[in-house]
Order: structure tokens, then C-alpha cells, then sequence
């Protein structure tokens, strides 16, 4: 491997780990904004112009707070708990496209990562995982709450995650490859698969969000329940981690959303920029693209958290097994039919 | 570099699944077992079957989350005396793993010959998805059907056993 490629994408890794974590630390301020905006407040304004610094000081704040452990026979995996879940929602993002390629310095540089053959895969693989953060932070925590919490959090995530695994499989059926890079390539055009999956598309838009722990599904954090969920005995920057792990999360799996349904980096007109203004103005416009469906993602998040009440627990069990599958079941059944029709 | 590896993951895989079978805590056993899995994943990444190792991860590792939960909620965490077997148990189960390693000794022997022979030569990327998934719907329709019947029979199994009796209960 020449050394080119490996700063290259050493580059790319740092750059996309820089704006994983910007990100993560605005979407606080911009939860509150949202929240007080749609409260009718007005929400943090103190820390700098319109309260730009919020995030710093939060962030500041929390590093200066008393680091204290409870009375636990596992301080080991007490501390692997905001670990693991911290580094499960920046790993995610190693195998997505942010764009198609730029061309600099006399070569193509591919804007990703790593392109793996079954980057679908390495997605599920990492959601699967994703919860033992959660899981044995709370047990760890000896506090009966952060287990009841943790609990809630491990049969919430079985739950939906067989719903957003067959939702992608008729997804599967259609792209006929596991590379993300490849599926945002085939949406080129409007050609996006949102309108060919559109059940598709709610099953597994839904089941993001309880994945990633939100509102209407965060019952692993039920303030009236259950005090403050797994994280009710930890301070600091440890429960900073646990937050900061939700936001971060909350991002990956937006961007999941929009390379998967809503097009990726495609735009309309994309080639006829590629022509006209060249690939790397182009790709750039891309880039941009992608970070405003992300972004409108993370809004409708926001918007459905200070909407919507929380679902109760049986409530939320029906829904996963008794609607989503059967559902996503119906969906697979439906586009098998019809791509066998179609050839 | 490789080698170098192969022997910190070699090391991991074994020393975690010794720790799983040690440690008397079953949730921490849980948890050395999800690591002994990971480094199992890292072997197959690097034979270059990245489909292999990521099944594995999902499957493997996602299911212990299932097993934590059940060790969780089925057992008495505060009791930490340890349950005595009698004798004759210790011997048939220590006699049935030794065959089971023979067999699964056995298998994987063979296993690699017929790789030599038959994949190898044909140049084919046979780590690839396509490649696979056309093997194990051509070539091996019949045991890959039989699996998903048996996975298939085991689940409606266990949902029978959990179904309460209406009319005892």
C-alpha cells in the first residue's frame, strides 16, 4: 500500500471524526433551540451571540464536575459502559460515502472511508452491538433503576432491530449489492429509493428512532419511572459520554437514512454540474446536499421529541412485533413479486 | 505484520474463552465471551471473509445480549455458591466434548481439502457476497433449506413451551 492512500484516508477519518463531533456538540444547543422554540421560549441565549458558545460551556462544565463512582464491585465495567457506547456511534460511520469522489493533486480521492463489500452488513453489525454500552453500564451502576433502564434499552433494541433488518433486506432486493457506496452511486438522477421503498422507508425510519434511544421510544431514560435511566449514577463527563453518544448516534443514523432512501449525495442536475462546473465543485454541492437531508433528519427528531408523548412499554413491544414485522414482512413479499414481474 | 496479527488476536480469543469458562460472576462470563466472539470476527476479517465476520458479529455477538438479559432476569445474582455436579456428569460431559472436538477436528480437516481442490483453482472471488449466495442456493439448496426448517421448528418450539395453558392457568 503506497503511503499516499494512507494519509488520504487518514485525512478523511479525522476529518469525518471532527464533524461527527461538532455536530454532536450543536445538535444540543440545537435541541434546546428547537425545544424552546416550539415551547415558546427563547431559549439558551447567555454563552456568546444568541448563545453560540452554549455547547463549550456545557462541555466545560461537565469536564469540572466531581468524577464520582457509586459503592459498585465493577468499577471496571462502570467505566466501560459510556465507553462503549461512545465509541460504537463514531465507529458506524467508517463505511459511509459523504461524497463521490474529488479530484485533487493530479488523483481521484473517494470521499469514504473504507469501501467495503458489505458495508450494509458492518451497519447492522455495529447496531447490534450498539446497546451493550447501555446494558452493562447499567448493571454495572448497581442501582436498581439503571438496570430496570438497561432491561428496557436491551429487549427494545431486539425488538426493533428484526424489523429494520428485514425492512432493508426488500431494500436488498433491489440494490442487489451491500456496498454503500454502490447504492448511493444507483440513486444517481432522482432516481432515489425512497419512491420504490416507501414502506421501506417508514419501517426503518421509525425503528431509528428506537434505536438510537429518542422520543417516543426513549423509555430506557423515563425521567417519572425511572430517575435518569442508566445513566442515574453517573456524573461528569462519563454521563457527558452517554449523552454525547446519543447526539452522535442521532447523526450516523441520519446520515444512514438519507444515503439509503433519500438519495445520498445525488442532487437533480448532478451530472450536468459534473459537466459544466467539473467533478470537484460538483461533489462539493454533493457534500453539501447530503448535510442538509442529514440535517433535516435530525430535525424531524427533534421536532417528534418535543411533540410527541412516550409510548408505554406494552405499547411500545406491540408496535415493534406486531405491526413493524408483519409489516416489513408484507413489504419483502410485495417487492419480491414485483421484481420477479419485472424481469 | 499479519502474523503479528493473528497471534494477539490467537491470544485474545483463547485467553477471553478461557476467563468466560472462569469467572464466576455469569454476567461477566457473558462479556468475555462477546470479546472471545469479536476476536473470532477479527480471524475471519483476516482470511478475507468480510461477510463471514460480519454475520458472526451480528449474530454471535448481538445474541449474548439475550443471554446477559436471561442470565439477568432467570437467575438469583446474590447466591454466588456454585452448584456441585455429581461425578458421573463431570466424566460423560468431559467424554462428549472430546468427541465433539474430534468431529469438529474432523470437519475442518476436511473442509480444507475440498477448498484446495475445488475453489481455489477457479480463480472466482468465492469471498464475495454473489459468489456465496449462489453456492448456498445452487450447490447446497438442500442442507441450507434443512437449517432454516430446523431454526425455523426450533422457534415455533419455543414459543410453544412459553405459551401459558389457558385453561390450567
Amino acid at each position: 500500500m503506497d503511503n499516499t492512500i494512507l494519509i488520504e484516508k487518514s485525512v478523511i477519518i479525522l476529518v469525518v471524526f471532527a464533524i461527527t463531533m461538532l455536530m454532536a456538540m450543536y445538535m444540543t444547543l440545537a435541541e434546546r433551540k428547537i425545544a424552546a422554540w416550539i415551547q415558546d421560549r427563547i431559549g439558551p441565549n447567555r454563552a456568546g451571540k444568541g448563545g453560540i458558545l452554549q455547547p463549550l460551556a456545557d462541555g466545560l462544565k461537565l469536564f469540572a464536575k466531581e468524577e464520582y463512582a457509586p459503592d459498585t464491585p465493577n468499577k471496571f465495567l462502570f467505566v466501560l459502559g459510556p465507553t462503549i457506547s461512545m465509541t460504537i456511534a463514531l465507529i458506524t460511520s467508517a463505511v459511509l460515502p459523504w461524497g463521490d469522489k474529488l479530484h485533487l493533486f493530479g488523483r481521484d480521492i473517494i470521499l469514504q472511508s473504507a469501501d467495503i463489500n458489505v458495508g450494509l452488513l458492518y451497519i447492522f453489525a455495529v447496531l447490534s452491538v450498539s446497546v451493550y454500552g447501555i446494558m452493562i453500564g447499567g448493571w454495572a451502576s448497581n442501582n436498581k433503576y439503571s438496570l430496570m433502564s438497561a432491561m428496557r434499552a436491551a429487549s427494545q433494541m431486539i425488538s426493533y432491530e428484526i424489523a429494520m433488518g428485514l425492512s432493508i433486506i426488500a431494500l436488498l432486493l433491489m440494490t442487489q449489492t451491500l456496498s454503500l457506496r454502490e447504492i448511493a452511486l444507483q440513486q444517481n438522477g432522482m432516481n432515489w429509493n425512497i419512491f420504490y421503498q416507501p414502506l421501506g422507508f417508514l419501517i426503518f425510519w421509525i425503528c431509528s428512532f428506537a434505536e438510537t434511544n429518542r422520543n417516543p421510544f426513549d423509555l430506557a431514560e423515563c425521567e417519572q419511572e425511572l430517575i435518569g435511566g442508566y445513566h442515574t449514577e453517573y456524573s461528569s463527563m462519563r454521563m457527558g459520554f452517554f449523552l454525547f453518544a446519543e447526539y452522535a448516534s442521532m447523526f450516523v443514523s441520519s446520515a444512514i437514512l438519507s444515503i439509503l432512501y433519500l438519495g445520498a449525495y445525488n442532487y437533480p442536475g448532478m451530472d450536468w454540474a459534473v459537466e459544466n462546473w467539473g467533478v470537484n465543485i460538483a461533489n462539493v454541492i454533493g457534500m453539501l446536499v447530503l448535510f442538509i437531508k442529514i440535517c433535516f433528519f435530525i430535525f424531524v427528531y427533534m421536532w417528534v421529541r418535543w411533540t410527541l408523548p412516550r409510548f408505554r412499554y406494552d405499547q411500545l413491544m406491540n408496535l415493534g412485533w406486531k405491526k413493524l414485522i408483519p409489516l416489513a414482512l408484507f413489504n419483502i413479499l410485495v417487492t419480491a413479486v414485483v421484481i420477479l414481474l419485472l424481469k | 505484520m499479519i502474523e503479528i496479527l493473528f497471534y494477539i488476536l490467537s491470544t485474545l480469543t483463547i485467553g477471553s474463552a478461557v476467563l468466560t469458562i472462569l469467572s464466576k460472576n455469569p454476567i461477566h462470563s457473558a462479556i468475555w465471551l462477546v470479546v472471545s466472539f469479536f476476536s473470532i470476527a477479527g480471524h475471519y476479517i483476516l482470511l478475507n471473509a468480510q461477510f463471514l465476520g460480519m454475520v458472526h458479529i451480528m449474530v454471535y455477538s448481538g445474541a449474548i445480549m439475550i443471554l446477559m438479559l436471561f442470565t439477568i432476569m432467570l437467575m438469583n445474582l446474590n447466591v454466588t455458591n456454585e452448584i456441585q455436579k455429581p461425578f458421573v456428569t463431570k466424566i460423560v460431559a468431559t467424554i462428549s466434548f472430546c468427541l465433539v472436538g474430534v468431529l469438529l477436528l474432523s470437519i475442518a480437516m476436511r473442509a480444507n481439502q475440498s477448498f484446495e481442490l475445488n475453489y481455489a483453482q477457479t480463480g472466482e472471488d468465492f469471498q464475495s457476497v454473489h459468489v456465496l449466495g449462489k453456492i448456498l442456493l445452487d450447490e447446497y439448496v438442500v442442507p441450507f433449506e434443512m437449517v432454516a426448517i430446523l431454526l425455523l421448528l426450533s422457534m415455533i418450539g419455543a414459543v410453544l413451551i412459553s405459551k401459558k395453558d389457558k385453561k390450567v392457568a
